[in-house]
């Protein structure tokens, strides 16, 4: 189990176009044994961010702590006492084993990454992994390619257990897969939650599986947190008008949703040009294209004052549906 | 396809460089430099050696092939015994430049990004000067001889094996898996070692065997010049330098050094090459699709659109590989009518992809396509020449992929890409073309202003990508649009947007699609029928309204069951199919999904069920089917 506390956090990138601000003053916490989830649409910074938390990314301002330890600028010493602590799982099941490692490699890479261990403790640790994701131990020494996405992906999330971490970050850990997979993958990680007691912050743009997991879901946009609550408080009463428009852009079966997507008209936003204001007022359905007389969502930052809001949401009409 | 192709890629091309006739010209020609390199002085060694005061400057006679130098020794062995010393040095001056280059390469792979900016630029600045000039130089500074000349080739090439190291090696440093090995708090050297030289060394190793070739040139040269191997010893530059006052008189004495420099350099060269060429081609796992060719317009079975759009009758595709014949798809038969949007759902594996493809005429090279009935407006396309067909194909159908990232051509701007298809099919003039475009832009709701068609794919972002895929295929106004996992990619709220599209532009056109997804959820959303596939084959044909009530097939209920709503129980494990998709290299007499069906009886071990009527609008492939869902 470990704790987390992000802290005003920014992240920025050079480009060729310019600064892009990936992550903008974030801040959120996860306590010990809890699962986070993170939502938003692809550019909406939230992989940048947890980079960022485990190092890969570089941190421009605020604080991040690990178990009440600042880490945001860390040491080699660091950096390695900390992997014993946070492990992430990456999206793509293709790339994230090296394919000229058998299982039994990758596996005992993390394994023995701290701790000297002899042969027998060698094998006994892999087949305890291989269990911990519900695989079986005749894999070990297959190459990844002779495995299916699904299989690749828990063999991942076994790499990340190697260390005994307290916290998995899950980046996107089921987008690429089937769905017929991500259940069982879903499930290996409920499991791995009730039995290991691991913090979790699970990040992803399919709401359902989000929501599955979560104890509490954040929802990103153009890299900023716009709310913040309690999985059913904010899947039942979403204050955010984006938050809004993701529940109502999930596919359900059977349903025609022909004529819905009034709030759809714009574009995905463009990270490097952030507009002034609210960053989502150009495609929101309540705000100034809408109501004209609502010209504060296009000079004034609601992120602001979001902390005195419902749901930390930051809206200057958070609740306002029409 | 994508699956069965890629599942298991040969990560190490097996390479069979016999096979070819160029392999075999260049493995022979190596084969005969090693073996002269190792007997050359033993054989011919004393010979070459021997002085005979009494036959200096013999022209070539039947006893000296090619005459004898100024000591009386004789040329011809004196060429063959000096190939070890030629190659010996240029092979360590190769390893030493190696060595170092790739060193000082991947260090930038692992290190800070402060000391890799500044190796990057050392690296940059020696390569800006030509490796030639600086051998040259350091051969002079290091004051000539065997040692000096391998020290100065191996510092004209070094900057070279860096460079190329460098770019490798970033290319690795960024996959995900050495990103998880510095999480995990793995060592920086140990990375290196572990995970970037693996992975880099097959490029490395070939482009080490080319350099070989050129250091043996250079080497010849320094040598030549008199700044490289100096008597007593030589090689055949040296022996070229000593023939060539008497080439007039006695040719073959510099001809034959300068032969053997050519031949030793080119079996090198050749060998880099072909091993080269042979791990692409193994390395690549999808096989390039034909490009609709230009061609003449021709008399062809003339259209008829009163028919069903497509016809597929008893569609079956084969693919040959290492492990034996695999049949991915299996007597698929299927009809699409114009307006109408199908979808194909199914796991990867399942064989959707690869009917699509093998409906479009585009299966991957070595597929194998057979079928009783292919008919594309009432048109059987078999029947035509290939050229014809893949204009028939090109100008009626659309195909859209998943991933328009790589479907686009990143160095193109979006405007010629959208306009080269007209132009070069129908010698459409580009104004008329751009008009078209911007017209196929308005269908997908994009811009259609110059900033848009000047912009280039990366950047715009992925819905926007996808956009003007479709737009692309739009230009035709096709009767048929294919899309494959065209919202995959995609964020939800995108995925709306272009499912909606697709909607929009067959509301508009009366253009059938067939929409391929592995998403029961989205495929029921968007499709007016939705055929399930399984194991090659179609498993349950209905109309998508139906689909969560009337479904009976086992397979499509456990894939209804699978799909995670907004609204299932979070303390309860989620629903699974258990087991894994059916292997396409092993064939069965009975139902494919038998071994994860919860149906299963005797009956479905032994006889494969067809697909036949089961009510109004609705097949299914099943003995013991499912009873339907009343209450839902």
């Amino acid at each position: 189990m470990s704790s987390l506390a992000v802290e005003n956090v920014t992240v920025r990138f050079r480009s060729r176009s310019g600064t892009v601000t990936a992550v903008d003053r974030v801040s959120f916490e996860i306590a010990d044994g809890q699962a986070v989830g993170l939502v938003g649409e692809s550019g909406s910074g939230k992989s940048t961010l947890a980079r960022a938390i485990v190092g890969l990314a570089p941190i421009h301002g605020g604080r991040i702590e690990v178990d009440g330890q600042d880490v945001t600028h860390r040491s080699g010493a660091m950096r390695r006492r900390l992997g014993k602590q946070v492990q992430i799982i990456f999206q793509d099941p293709d790339t994230a084993l090296d394919p000229r490692m058998t299982v039994r490699q990758s596996l005992l890479e993390g394994a023995t990454a701290f701790v000297r261990l002899d042969r027998a403790a060698r094998e006994a640790k892999v087949v305890e992994l291989l269990g911990l994701v519900g695989l079986d131990d005749g894999l070990a020494s297959v190459y990844p390619r002779e495995l299916s996405g699904g299989q690749r992906q828990r063999i991942a999330i076994a790499r990340a257990l190697a260390v005994d971490p307290g916290m998995l970050i899950a980046d996107e850990i089921t987008s690429a897969l089937d769905v017929s997979v991500q259940g069982a993958v879903l499930n290996v990680i409920q499991q791995l939650r009730a039995r290991l007691g691991l913090s979790m912050l699970f990040i992803g743009h399919n709401l359902a599986a989000v929501r599955y997991v979560s104890d509490v879901i954040a929802v990103m946009y153009l890299g900023q947190i716009v709310e913040v609550a309690p999985t059913d408080q904010l899947l039942n009463d979403p204050q955010h008008p984006y938050t809004r428009a993701l529940l109502e852009s999930i596919p359900r079966l059977g349903q025609d949703v022909r004529g819905q997507d009034r709030w759809l008209a714009a574009e995905q936003a463009d990270p490097t040009q952030s507009p002034a204001g609210c960053r989502f007022h150009l495609r929101c359905p309540v705000g100034p294209s809408s109501h004209a007389d609502r010209t504060i969502c296009c000079t004034a930052d609601p992120a602001a004052d979001a902390a005195d809001r419902d749901h930390r949401a930051a809206c200057h009409f958070a609740g306002t549906t029409v | 396809m994508a699956t069965l192709l890629s599942r298991k890629p040969p990560i190490r091309a097996r390479i069979r460089l016999w096979r070819s006739p160029m392999g075999l010209i260049a493995l022979s020609m190596l084969a005969s430099l090693v073996v002269l390199a190792i007997i050359g002085p033993i054989v011919w060694g004393p010979e070459a050696k021997d002085a005979d005061p009494s036959a200096v400057f013999q022209e070539p006679s039947s006893e000296h092939w090619l005459g004898t130098d100024n000591l009386g020794r004789d040329l011809f062995a004196r060429v063959l015994a000096a190939t070890r010393f030629s190659i010996v040095l240029a092979v360590l001056a190769t390893l030493l430049g190696a060595t170092t280059g790739i060193l000082l390469g991947s260090v930038t792979a692992v290190v800070g990004p402060r000391l890799r900016r500044w190796i990057g630029a050392l690296i940059n600045l020696m390569l800006a000067f030509p490796g030639l000039l600086v051998a040259i130089f350091f051969s002079v500074i290091f004051g000539g001889g065997s040692r000096s000349v391998v020290l100065a080739l191996a510092i004209a090439y070094l900057p070279s094996f860096a460079r190329i190291t460098q770019t490798l090696a970033s290319g690795v440093a960024g996959s995900d898996y050495v990103a998880a090995a510095e999480v995990l708090g793995i060592r920086r050297h140990k990375i290196l070692v572990r995970h970037i030289l693996p992975n880099i060394a097959e490029p490395l190793l070939l482009s080490v065997t080319t350099t070989a070739g050129t250091t043996l040139v250079g080497l010849s040269g320094l040598s030549f010049l008199g700044l490289g191997v100096t008597t007593p010893d030589y090689d055949w530059g040296l022996l070229l330098n000593q023939g060539l006052d008497r080439i007039y008189v006695t040719p073959g004495a510099s001809l034959a050094p300068g032969i053997a420099i050519l031949f030793a350099s080119l079996a090198f060269q050749l060998f880099g090459e072909v091993w080269a060429g042979q791990a692409r081609r193994g390395a690549r796992t999808a096989p390039a699709t034909d490009r609709p060719r230009k061609s003449q317009p021709q008399a062809m079975t003339s259209p008829d659109d009163d028919q069903p759009v497509l016809q597929v009758e008893n569609l079956t595709v084969s693919i040959p590989t290492t492990l034996g014949m695999g049949t991915p798809v299996r007597d698929v038969t299927l009809t699409v009518r114009r307006g109408e949007i199908v979808g194909i759902v199914g796991e990867s594996g399942s064989g959707k992809s690869l009917t699509a493809l093998a409906i479009a005429g585009i299966p991957p090279e070595s597929a194998q396509v057979s079928y009783n009935k292919l008919r594309f407006r009432g048109v059987d396309t078999g029947a035509l020449s290939r050229r014809a067909r893949q204009r028939f194909l090109a100008t009626g159908m659309a195909v859209v992929f998943q991933n328009p990232a790589s479907a686009l051509n990143p160095s193109l701007c979006i405007g010629t890409q959208l306009t080269e298809v007209t132009r070069l099919h129908n010698g459409t003039p580009r104004a008329e073309a751009i008009k078209q475009a911007q017209q196929a832009l308005t269908q997908v709701a994009l811009p259609t202003d110059r900033r848009l068609l000047r912009s280039r794919p990366f950047q715009l972002s992925g819905g926007m990508r996808q956009r003007v895929m479709i737009a692309m295929g739009l230009i035709h106004q096709p009767k048929l649009i294919i899309a494959d996992e065209p919202t995959t990619a995609l964020d939800v709220t995108v995925q709306r947007q272009i499912l909606d599209m697709l909607r929009g532009i067959r509301d508009d056109t009366n253009a059938a699609i067939v929409l391929i997804s592995h998403d029961i959820a989205v495929v029921s959303q968007a499709c007016d029928r939705v055929l399930v596939m399984y194991g090659g084959t179609i498993v349950e044909d209905l109309p998508a309204d139906q689909l969560n009530r009337a479904a009976t097939h086992p397979y499509t209920r456990a894939l209804l069951e699978s799909v995670l709503g907004m609204d299932v129980d979070r303390k309860q494990p989620l629903r699974t199919i258990e087991g894994s998709p059916p292997d396409p290299f092993v064939m069965s007499e009975g139902c494919r999904f038998a071994p994860r069906c919860g149906n299963r009886q005797t009956l479905c071990d032994e006889t494969r069920p067809l697909l036949s009527n089961s009510g109004a609008a609705h097949e299914l492939a099943c003995w013991y089917p499912v009873e339907e869902q009343v209450n839902r």
